[in-house]
C-alpha cells in the first residue's frame, strides 16, 4: 500500500529523514528529536492511527525510541524512530495529550533513564520503589551484580 | 462528602498478576482510580537478551499461563518478519488450531469467573466443565493441557497425525451443543441483563484514546483485531468474522467473548479439514541483523513483540507488550461513577489476569482500617444481584433448583 507513504510524505514533508518499507505491512520512519512529538500527534489524532506501544533501545550513542502506531483499515503498521543522545537523555512528553502513551513513557523513564518533560505522573511503574536511583536495568552497561543489597532503599517502599 | 481511599490488592495467590488499585470513593461512588503494577516484574526483556533465538520461545511462554501460546506466536512472527520467511501451509493451520483452542479455553475461564462474581455459580461450574473438553483436546494434540511448547521461529515442533485430528474434530463437535446452551442461557437471562448492562461503560472515543485492545475495544464498537488488521497467514485463508458490540459495558464484553468462541470453533474445524500433508518447519539457520515486529491477537487483545538483531545468536533488544498494559489504564474512565460492588466486575471485565481480589482494606480518613477479604467483595456483588432478583419478582431459570 504505497498510498500511506504518499499521504505521510505530503503531510510531514521534510520532517521525514528516512522512510523504509521492508514488508507489505511494515513502515519505518526516522525523524529528528524535535519533530517526533508533532509526527506522533499527527499520526494519532489526524491520521487516525491506533497507538500500539513504544520501544526504547540502548544504542550506545544514545537511546533510540520507537513509537509503534497502526493504521488498521489500511493494514499498515508504522514505526516512528528517533534518537535521544547521551548524556542525560530527555525529550518532551507526548503522553500528556495521548493517554495511551502515559504508561509506556513511565516505563521507558525507569528502564532507560529518559526524562519526559511535562509528563503528569513520573512515578515508577514496574520497578520496586526501593530500587536504587540512577540505575537503569535495560541499558546495555547495566549488570545485575553491580547492585548490592544495601543499595536498596527500603524506606521508600511500602504503600 | 469526604473522600475515602479503598486499596485493593496487591497479592493474590491464584492468578498470575498481583496489582494494587487505589479507589477514591465518595460514599459508594468511585471518583478516581489509581492502578499500581509491577509486583510481578521478572525482567524477562533483559533476560531474553542473554538467551539464544530458540531458547527465547520457551522463556516467553512463561510470561503468562493462559496466553502461553500467544506470546510465542507473536515472537515467532516477529523473528519471521525479521528473517523474511513464510511458514509452510500445514504449519499455518497447526498454528490456527492451537491458537484458537487457547482462545476458547481462555474465554470460558473468564465466563466462569464472571458468573462466580455475580453469584451465578451454575454458570461458573458449567463453563469450567465444558472448558475441560478443550483442555483434553490440547493434551491430545500437543501433549500438554497448557504450556504447549509447539511453536518455534519458522515452524512448529510437532505435527498432528490422523488419529489426533479425528479425535479433535469429534470432541469439538461434542462441545458445540452445551456451549450453545450456555450462551443462550446467559444472553437470555433477565437478571444478567440488569446486572451487566450499563455497568463500566467504556465509550468509543475513550477506547480509541486509550488504544484499548481485544474484547475491551471490540465491546466498545472499535473493530480492531490483529488477525485481520495485520493479515496473518492461515487465518487469511479461512472464513470468520470479527465480533463487535457497540454498547461498551460489561455485557457487551461478555457477548464478544461468548460469540468469539463459536468463531474459534469454526476456525478450528476449517483448519483441521483443510490440512494437507507437507513440511512443518522452514528451518531458520541464522538471524541476520535487522528488526522485526510480530502482532497476534491473544484472547485478551493484541500481543506485540519487537525484536532487533545485531547478527549474533541472541536478540539485541526484545520488547514485549501484553494487551493488559493498554487495557488497565481504561479503569480511569470505566470505574469512575460506579459503585464498589461493581468494581470487581469491571476490573474482571477486561480479563486482566487479575479476576478476583484476595484482600481489600478500607482505610477511612482517620486511619481506621477494616480488612475485607475476597469473599466480602464477592458477597457485595452477589447481594446486588439478589436485590435485582427481588425487584424483578421471579427467579431466573438459571438459578432455579434442579438446574444447578
Amino acid at each position: 500500500m504505497s498510498d500511506v507513504i504518499d499521504d505521510l510524505k505530503t503531510a510531514l514533508k521534510d520532517k521525514i529523514i528516512d522512510i523504509r518499507k521492508p514488508r507489505d505491512n511494515r513502515l519505518y520512519i526516522r525523524v529528528s528529536l524535535k519533530d517526533v512529538k508533532d509526527v506522533v500527534e499527527y499520526l494519532f489524532f489526524d491520521y487516525k492511527c491506533k497507538f500500539s506501544t513504544a520501544t526504547g533501545i540502548d544504542m550506545r550513542e544514545g537511546i533510540e525510541i520507537i513509537y509503534h502506531l497502526a493504521r488498521e483499515d489500511k493494514n499498515m503498521f508504522i514505526s516512528v524512530k528517533t534518537l535521544i543522545p547521551y548524556p542525560n537523555p530527555s525529550m518532551e512528553s507526548i503522553g500528556k495529550r495521548i493517554l495511551a502513551l502515559n504508561w509506556i513513557e513511565r516505563e521507558i523513564h525507569e528502564m532507560f533513564g529518559v526524562e519526559f518533560r511535562g509528563h503528569p505522573d513520573m512515578r515508577r511503574l514496574l520497578l520496586a520503589d526501593s530500587f536504587p536511583e540512577g540505575k537503569y536495568p535495560l541499558r546495555k552497561d547495566f549488570k545485575h551484580s553491580d547492585i548490592k543489597d544495601e543499595d536498596y532503599d527500603y524506606k521508600r517502599s511500602g504503600i | 462528602m469526604k473522600k475515602t481511599i479503598v486499596p485493593i490488592g496487591p497479592y493474590h495467590p491464584l492468578l498470575e498478576e498481583p496489582e494494587h488499585f487505589r479507589l477514591y470513593v465518595e460514599g459508594e461512588r468511585v471518583v478516581d482510580v489509581d492502578v499500581e503494577i509491577g509486583y510481578n516484574h521478572r525482567g524477562i526483556e533483559k533476560l531474553s537478551e542473554s538467551k539464544t533465538w530458540d531458547q527465547v520461545t520457551f522463556l516467553i511462554e512463561r510470561i503468562c499461563g493462559i496466553c502461553s501460546t500467544s506470546h510465542p506466536m507473536a515472537y515467532c512472527l516477529a523473528v519471521e518478519d525479521l528473517v523474511g520467511c513464510r511458514v509452510p501451509k500445514r504449519t499455518q493451520f497447526i498454528r490456527v488450531v492451537v491458537c484458537e483452542l487457547e482462545r476458547i479455553h481462555s474465554h470460558l475461564l473468564w465466563v466462569g469467573l464472571a458468573g462466580h462474581f455475580i453469584g451465578y455459580n451454575t454458570v461458573w461450574m458449567w463453563a469450567w466443565k465444558y472448558r475441560e473438553i478443550i483442555l483434553e483436546i490440547c493434551e491430545k494434540l500437543t501433549g500438554n493441557r497448557n504450556h504447549y511448547g509447539m511453536f518455534k521461529p519458522g515452524g512448529v515442533r510437532r505435527d498432528f497425525n490422523e488419529e489426533q485430528i479425528e479425535y479433535a474434530l469429534n470432541r469439538i463437535e461434542e462441545l458445540k451443543k452445551p456451549l450453545k446452551m450456555l450462551t443462550d442461557a446467559i444472553l437470555d437471562d433477565p437478571v444478567i441483563h440488569l446486572r451487566l448492562k450499563g455497568v463500566g461503560v467504556l465509550s468509543y472515543e475513550d477506547a480509541i484514546l486509550y488504544s484499548a485492545l481485544g474484547p475491551t475495544s471490540r465491546g466498545s464498537g472499535v473493530p480492531w483485531d490483529a488477525r485481520k488488521d495485520d493479515p496473518l497467514d492461515g487465518w487469511r485463508d479461512l472464513q470468520w468474522n470479527v465480533i463487535v458490540q457497540k454498547s461498551g459495558d460489561v455485557f457487551a464484553k461478555a457477548v464478544v467473548r461468548l460469540l468469539e468462541c463459536f468463531e474459534s470453533i469454526s476456525l478450528i474445524e476449517q483448519a483441521l479439514n483443510k490440512m494437507a500433508p507437507g513440511p512443518i518447519d522452514e528451518r531458520i539457520r541464522e538471524v541476520p541483523p535487522g528488526e522485526g515486529i510480530g502482532r497476534y491477537e491473544a484472547p485478551r487483545g493484541e500481543v506485540f513483540h519487537y525484536v532487533r538483531s545485531d547478527g549474533s545468536n541472541s536478540p539485541y533488544r526484545h520488547k514485549v507488550r501484553a494487551p493488559t498494559f493498554n487495557n488497565l489504564p481504561t479503569f480511569k474512565v470505566s470505574c469512575v461513577g460506579e459503585t464498589i460492588a461493581d468494581v470487581a466486575l469491571i476490573t474482571a471485565s477486561i480479563d486482566p489476569c487479575y479476576c478476583c481480589t484476595e484482600r481489600v482494606s478500607v482505610v477511612d480518613k482517620f486511619g481506621n482500617e477494616n480488612t475485607l477479604r475476597e469473599d466480602d467483595l464477592v458477597k457485595m456483588s452477589v447481594m446486588k444481584t439478589e436485590q435485582i432478583i427481588k425487584k424483578l419478582g421471579k427467579t431466573p431459570t438459571l438459578l432455579k433448583k434442579g438446574v444447578s
